[in-house]
């Protein structure tokens, strides 16, 4: 078994900075893990495995920070529960911060900004 | 987790905890605005007048309980300031609940006979400070990193809360104007307590049409940012028999954490008091039915909601009808956080220790006029981080033993 060069916070930031969200999959307990860690906060087996998630997922509470607008108006945070079952904080991309409701269905997206990615989420598209 | 919520053993040694320590000495120090005074300044103040309540001295006292948001190493200092020689020492940072927090390790340390006069003591210059909120929470994000939040500028905590919030409205269809009745009865409550920082006429309407901060929570759903001080002691039930001050037993206590990031909440309507609640309750051989008064942490006026559901006042989800009805307030039928609370009385950034000493003051029946009648059973409720840690304590007088 080799041991990794770095830290799991530091090979899932350098795939976000390539532009690809990856999650965790415990093999021992089949669950899935956000935010990734060393050991599976379900079952406590050895770092879980990288996986692509599906992307899709659900606006589970959101809450709009008010702020005066010379300091840039107002925004919005939110948690988004992802279809694979794990929860994030992030915002939605696109839209009002009022508008960002509770329910909404949303797909992720990598934001690549000065070299560092950062998971966002837009508005998923209805076929 | 596989192995939450796990439940609390209820062993002999534990049962055998019930009653055998009470608070016996309480002190409070430069609430509101105590500009040109440090922390610690503040902190000895409490202290010394706790000491003298439980009518000891500062060198009588062998264990100490504390806790500070910016001083990682606080025990030292306090224990270089006060001149005391401890030989139980707990620095638990569990947040606001923290002093609620330190009573099991300290109930063990008397019961083992470690020590014999235990303080527990916090004081904050939070308001006045020459280091400023903005300044703590620049530190913070060094010094208490939350890599996966921070990137999308939540303002901690009350972000935190007000995500819990939404989620809350959502599931159980909640409003605004029952969060509101919440800061309402706080208020109405602190009109009674002379010590209170906020004291003016407060309405619903007040509530709703004041500065949103985080939706839905206005600047007056939030708690105060005051500056405050409080310490208490606690000993084992024969020496505070014998004490100048009618004894407050610790009856049950427990705490819980299930996580830190409001984003790893296993259920964002359900926190963790559900689990020290249900334990300090077993402890006790009590249940809600039984509490007289209810201090709970209200850091928010989501918080009072959670915590009179997940304590077992109401049932999940009924919270804001139950507040809403004026269970709460002066003279319904659970009188809860009888001093103003954190949204009223005062909030110096860890606020558990003062549920902890209003609900000793009601059952001394040293509460004044917003004393409630025939008080023997109290409920004091802390909470720490973002909903994060959880610590209940059940109170009663020498006739609940």
């Amino acid at each position: 078994m080799t041991t990794p060069q770095q830290g799991i916070q530091a090979r899932h930031q350098q795939a976000l900075d390539q532009g690809r969200f990856l999650i965790q999959h415990c093999a021992a307990c089949g669950r899935h893990v956000y935010f990734p860690r060393a050991v599976c906060p379900h079952c406590g087996a050895a770092e879980p495995a990288l996986v692509a998630p599906a992307g899709s997922g659900t606006v589970r509470a959101v809450t709009v920070l008010h702020r005066k607008p010379e300091q840039g108006g107002n925004y919005h945070v939110c948690l988004v529960d992802l279809d694979e079952g794990v929860r994030l904080m992030s915002r939605v991309e696109g839209l009002a911060p009022d508008a960002v409701q509770i329910g909404l269905r949303v797909c992720a997206r990598v934001q690549v900004k000065d070299g560092k990615g950062l998971v966002v989420f837009d508005q998923e598209q209805t076929a | 987790m596989s192995v939450y919520p796990r439940t609390t053993p209820l062993t002999p040694q534990l049962r055998s905890l019930r009653g055998a320590t009470a608070i016996t000495g309480v002190g409070l120090f430069g609430n509101g605005e105590s500009p040109g005074y440090t922390d610690i300044e503040l902190l000895a103040t409490a202290a010394h007048r706790a000491v003298a309540d439980a009518g000891l001295t500062m060198q009588d006292i062998d264990g100490l309980c504390t806790a500070s948001v910016l001083s990682t190493m606080w025990p030292m200092p306090v224990i270089e300031y006060l001149g005391i020689n401890p030989t139980f020492i707990d620095g638990t940072m569990l947040g606001g609940s923290s002093f609620i927090a330190h009573l099991m390790p300290a109930m063990l340390a008397l019961q083992a006979g470690q020590c014999d006069n235990v303080l527990v003591c916090y004081g904050s210059t939070q308001r006045s400070g020459t280091m400023n909120r903005a300044a703590v929470a620049a530190a913070r994000r060094q010094m208490d990193p939350q890599p996966y939040e921070m990137p999308y500028d939540p303002v901690f905590p009350v972000a935190a809360y007000a995500l819990a919030t939404s989620a809350h409205m959502d599931k159980f269809g909640t409003t605004r104007r029952q969060l509101a009745s919440v800061a309402v009865a706080a208020r109405d409550w602190a009109r009674s307590n002379p010590d209170a920082f906020e004291r003016g006429p407060l309405s619903v309407d007040d509530v709703l049409k004041a500065r949103m901060i985080a939706s839905p929570l206005t600047v007056r759903d939030c708690c105060l940012v005051t500056d405050g001080a409080g310490a208490f002691v606690l000993q084992r039930a024969d020496a505070a028999r014998a004490g100048p001050k009618k004894p407050v037993h610790v009856l049950g206590t427990a705490t819980a954490s299930w996580h830190r990031q409001i984003s790893s909440m296993p259920d964002l309507t359900v926190t963790a008091a559900a689990q020290s609640g249900a334990a300090a309750f077993a402890m006790a051989g009590l249940g809600p039915k039984d509490v007289q008064v209810a201090e709970l942490y209200d850091a928010f006026t989501i918080n009072t909601i959670l915590f009179l559901e997940d304590l077992g006042f109401c049932a999940k989800g009924e919270g804001g009808a139950f507040v809403e009805s004026g269970a709460i307030s002066p003279g319904g039928s659970l009188p809860v956080n009888t001093n103003g609370g954190g949204l009223s009385c005062t909030h110096p950034g860890m606020y558990g220790i003062f549920a902890l000493i209003e609900a000793v003051q009601q059952l001394r029946g040293e509460a004044g006029e917003r004393q409630v009648a025939g008080v023997s059973v109290a409920l004091a409720h802390g909470n720490g981080g973002t909903l994060s840690s959880q610590a209940t304590a059940i109170l009663g007088t020498a006739d609940t033993l």
